[in-house]
């Protein structure tokens, strides 16, 4: 009953679409953004606060990017460009790193931008309660400002991860003239954010929407393009689908439909799938094996459920092709950093078999060799299915799989503090430099500390631990590259966890806004470049 | 007889006080039963978190203290009707709710409503031509209302009267971009309302037209109404004035296990609608662990559950003069 009404709406669609293209299919080059417009947007589930600096979750960071900018924005390539600071320079000692900083800028309320800001946030908020940055700024020991707009950090050893995190997310400056002496986790800007960026918050309607209006005195003059962005709540998945598909709204980020409506959506002529702007993210997907459990503890193991595994199989079948297999824990968009040469394990069930049998674990007379259990990462469907891969793949060498389904509270709890689990599944944003991202799946010090998104595998080895402090304070980046490779070579070897797929999230968005992905860092950065093609729209 | 009365409200509302105090002890201790807790949830959707950030969330929600002292705080602060704070949304517990109460009133009302009205009806029709094809027709179709999941409903209608017939918005409450005031906001409103208490209405629909066809067919067979017959009334006169009213009891408890549920709203309809009411709020709070929130809804939900039952006592009296308050 619902086919002939929706196929009324694909046959309106579609011969918009061909009218549309044919007015305009030999104009299709660099048109001149067009100013104006509202664009509705999906944020889910909804942010807790919409301050970065505070809370780095999805939600937070993809509203709070455009109110807030950052020192720098990373484009498609990852490489640094200039926002709040113009300039910077690193020091050949790589003992301090000097940003200079855009004149002229003022915060919403109208006080002007300055260096104090940037000590300010650095020395209360990213040093000390900033849920990632501790670690990268933790080498600042003094932070000097000889004027209003240049910031010099004096460094105990160099950390050139610092220049990696340095967007609106990963190191949000907050206004000094609101948050100074201020309980900073209870200041009630937390909730109506006051920033330097292209757009004003305007309300928060909890529950429903958030409000963001056009600055009008945003420093990167023309822009932005758009008077308004509503960013609306929608619980449901298949409500979600269906805002987008009808066009109430035309933007959504991390992959908000399951990945087999986005094949559908996709070949919708109102509507475009994008895969960039996720890239200063990173994410890979991986299994990480309990080395605490007693068959998990031997390597031959470990390799053999590496052996059992297809990687293409999860990629193309399991995710739908919104994935690529992966070789290494530091993922290929990392450029240098990866190490492609890494010991790989290919999809060979007899291998698999003869490596059980070496270890002692031959079939019994049910064909079982041992049990184990599978937590899988409770984000949804896709990790569900990967889940229920893994039963199946395993149950072909003889090992039986029980998966265990719980909360989120429930499963961080379990994985990082109980340590009561033999295979869970996660993923992990490696950030565009592995010190921020990837050493913290394989660094001893976080075993059983019970802090989520850390290293679950219960993996201890003195070695790779100096690795990574070495990595960290050295200055030249060719030495660092050297060091991750010589990690990534001992993780592959001693193989705590199996990286499975480097994952492509999605975003969908209406075709005609124009120009929604500039940035690498797009998804938690600003829409300031955003603009709807209004003879598209009619 | 005034003796009588105040003995009978001062034990009423005593014995309503304990019974809402024992929920939310029981509450209480059983909610934090559940593994892992709200630091860890922030946490965890944060993405990365280190032991210092962790620690200084769970001193901001009072979660470092032991649970015997967080128990007396909580019944501290009951005591003076303070629900508390949830920190995970940086606002007063009572706020939150009376933010998300009027969407779930609008919802309930509505759906309530039509469901009482026409089930009602729809009842009253059928009882009135049992056996023949209209009552077959109209059970046929209460039954398939009552025996499809309320979330098929819901998607159904949205794909139907939204993305293809394009006559009603998808979800939400209003049209926010539209910016709306006076009038026409409020038939902004009744529109987004129209496919969500539908959808819950048709659920309820189905119960109330199978209660009141129940309690027709068996009125009709007392004794009472063969003397109405024998006195020559009209038959329409008889189904509305002696039967209708009889049967409406049965009608009146459904009604009040209903209202009684509106606090913990209705989350499935709440979700697929996008509806911005308390289900979805107590539904959120328990994932992240917002213990504040939760306790504070669950314990609002108890008292109008409560409340409810005293009114629906009250209302037999009217409806029936044979039945007395007892005590």
């Amino acid at each position: 009953m619902t086919s002939n009404a929706s196929r009324s709406l694909l046959l309106r669609v579609a011969s918009l679409a061909v009218g549309v293209t044919a007015l305009f299919g030999g104009t299709a080059f660099a048109q001149a953004p067009q100013n104006g417009g509202t664009l509705t947007a999906i944020v889910q589930p909804e942010p807790v606060t919409l301050t970065s600096a505070i809370n780095t979750a999805a939600p937070t960071g993809f509203i709070s990017g455009n109110v807030f900018d950052g020192l720098v924005d990373y484009d498609l390539n990852l490489n640094p460009k200039p926002a709040l600071a113009e300039r910077w320079e690193v020091a050949p000692d790589g003992l301090s790193i000097t940003f200079f900083l855009r004149r002229g800028v003022t915060w919403h309320d109208g006080h002007p931008f300055t260096s104090a800001d940037v000590k300010w946030t650095l020395e209360n908020v990213w040093k000390t309660i900033h849920p990632r940055n501790q670690a990268t700024f933790g080498r600042v020991t003094q932070v000097e400002t000889p004027d209003d707009h240049t910031v010099v950090l004096r460094l105990s050893e160099p950390s050139l991860a610092i220049l990696s995190s340095v967007n609106s997310n990963g190191a949000q400056v907050l206004p000094k003239h609101l948050y100074a002496g201020t309980d900073i986790l209870n200041n009630p800007h937390n909730l109506k954010p006051v920033g330097t960026g292209a757009f004003v918050f305007k309300e928060w309607s909890k529950g429903n929407h958030v409000i963001l209006e056009r600055n009008p005195n945003y420093w990167d003059k023309g822009k932005p393009h758009l008077d308004r962005i509503v960013f609306k709540v929608i619980p449901d998945a298949a409500a979600r689908a269906a805002a987008l598909e009808k066009g109430d709204v035309q933007y959504a980020v991390f992959s908000p439909v399951p990945l087999k409506d986005a094949e559908r959506l996709a070949k919708l002529p109102n509507l475009k799938i994008e895969t960039r702007g996720y890239e200063w993210l990173s994410p890979w997907l991986f299994f990480d094996l309990n080395v605490d459990n007693p068959y998990l503890k031997d390597v031959r193991v470990r390799r053999a459920i590496a052996h059992a595994i297809d990687r293409k199989a999860i990629s193309n079948i399991v995710w739908y092709g919104f994935a690529k297999p992966a070789i290494s824990p530091v993922p290929t968009t990392l450029g240098a950093f990866h190490d492609a040469t890494v010991p790989q394990y290919e999809f060979d069930t007899k291998k698999a078999e003869a490596l059980l049998d070496e270890a002692g674990y031959k079939r019994g007379p049910d064909g079982v060799r041992f049990a184990l259990t599978h937590d899988f990462i409770p984000y949804g469907d896709d990790y569900k299915r990967t889940g229920e891969y893994l039963k199946q793949a395993l149950k072909r060498v003889g090992i039986e799989v029980t998966i265990r389904s719980q909360d989120t509270a429930a499963f961080t709890k379990r994985v990082y503090g109980d340590r009561d689990f033999d295979i869970s599944s996660a993923w992990f944003a490696a950030f565009s430099d592995p010190q921020v991202g990837v050493t913290r799946a394989y660094w001893s010090g976080w075993v059983g500390k019970n802090t989520p998104w850390t290293n679950g595998s219960g993996y201890r080895n003195p070695e790779v631990d100096a690795l990574i402090a070495q990595a960290q304070g050295q200055a030249r980046q060719e030495d660092r590259i050297a060091t991750f490779k010589k990690i990534q070579q001992i993780v592959q070897t001693d193989l705590p966890s199996i990286p499975l797929a480097e994952l492509k999230f999605f975003s969908v968005h209406a075709a005609n806004l124009k120009d929604v992905v500039t940035h690498g860092d797009q998804i938690y950065g600003s829409l300031k470049d955003a603009w709807f093609d209004k003879t598209a729209s009619n | 007889m005034n003796r009588r009365r105040v003995r009978f409200w001062a034990g009423r509302v005593a014995h309503m006080a304990l019974v809402v105090l024992g929920i939310a002890v029981v509450n209480f201790f059983l909610l934090h039963l559940a593994p892992g807790d709200a630091a860890q949830v922030l946490a965890g959707e944060a993405g990365s978190a280190t032991p210092e950030y962790m620690a200084a969330l769970r001193r901001q929600f009072g979660l470092d203290q032991p649970l015997p002292v967080q128990f007396v705080q909580y019944l501290a602060n009951l005591l003076t009707f303070n629900l508390g704070f949830s920190f995970r949304h940086g606002l007063p517990v009572l706020e939150l709710i009376g933010q998300r109460l009027p969407a779930t009133l609008l919802l309930m009302v509505a759906s309530i409503g039509f469901a009482v009205l026409a089930g009602s009806a729809l009842g009253v029709v059928a009882a009135r031509n049992a056996g023949r094809l209209l009552d077959t027709a109209i059970s046929t179709l209460a039954l398939l209302f009552y025996a499809t999941p309320v979330f098929w409903i819901g998607l159904v209608l949205v794909v139907v009267f939204s993305v293809g017939l394009d006559w009603l918005p998808v979800g939400g409450m209003t049209s926010v971009e539209a910016g709306y005031t006076g009038v026409a906001y409020a038939k902004d409103v009744a529109r987004h309302l129209v496919l969500p208490a539908a959808t819950l209405g048709l659920f309820y629909l189905a119960i109330y037209t199978r209660l009141m066809r129940a309690a027709m067919l068996e009125v009709t067979t007392q004794d009472f109404i063969r003397t109405a017959v024998a006195k020559g009334l009209k038959p329409r006169r008889i189904a509305l004035r002696h039967v209708l009213r009889n049967a409406l009891l049965p009608v009146v408890t459904m009604l009040g296990v209903q209202v009684g549920s509106i606090l913990g709203g209705a989350v499935l309809v709440e979700t697929i609608f996008a509806w911005p009411g308390l289900g979805r709020l107590a539904f959120e709070a328990l994932f992240q662990r917002d213990l504040n929130l939760l306790l504070g809804i669950l314990l609002c939900s108890s008292a109008v559950v409560v409340i409810v039952n005293l009114a629906v006592d009250l209302l037999y009296t009217v409806l029936d003069p044979r039945i007395e308050l007892a005590r």
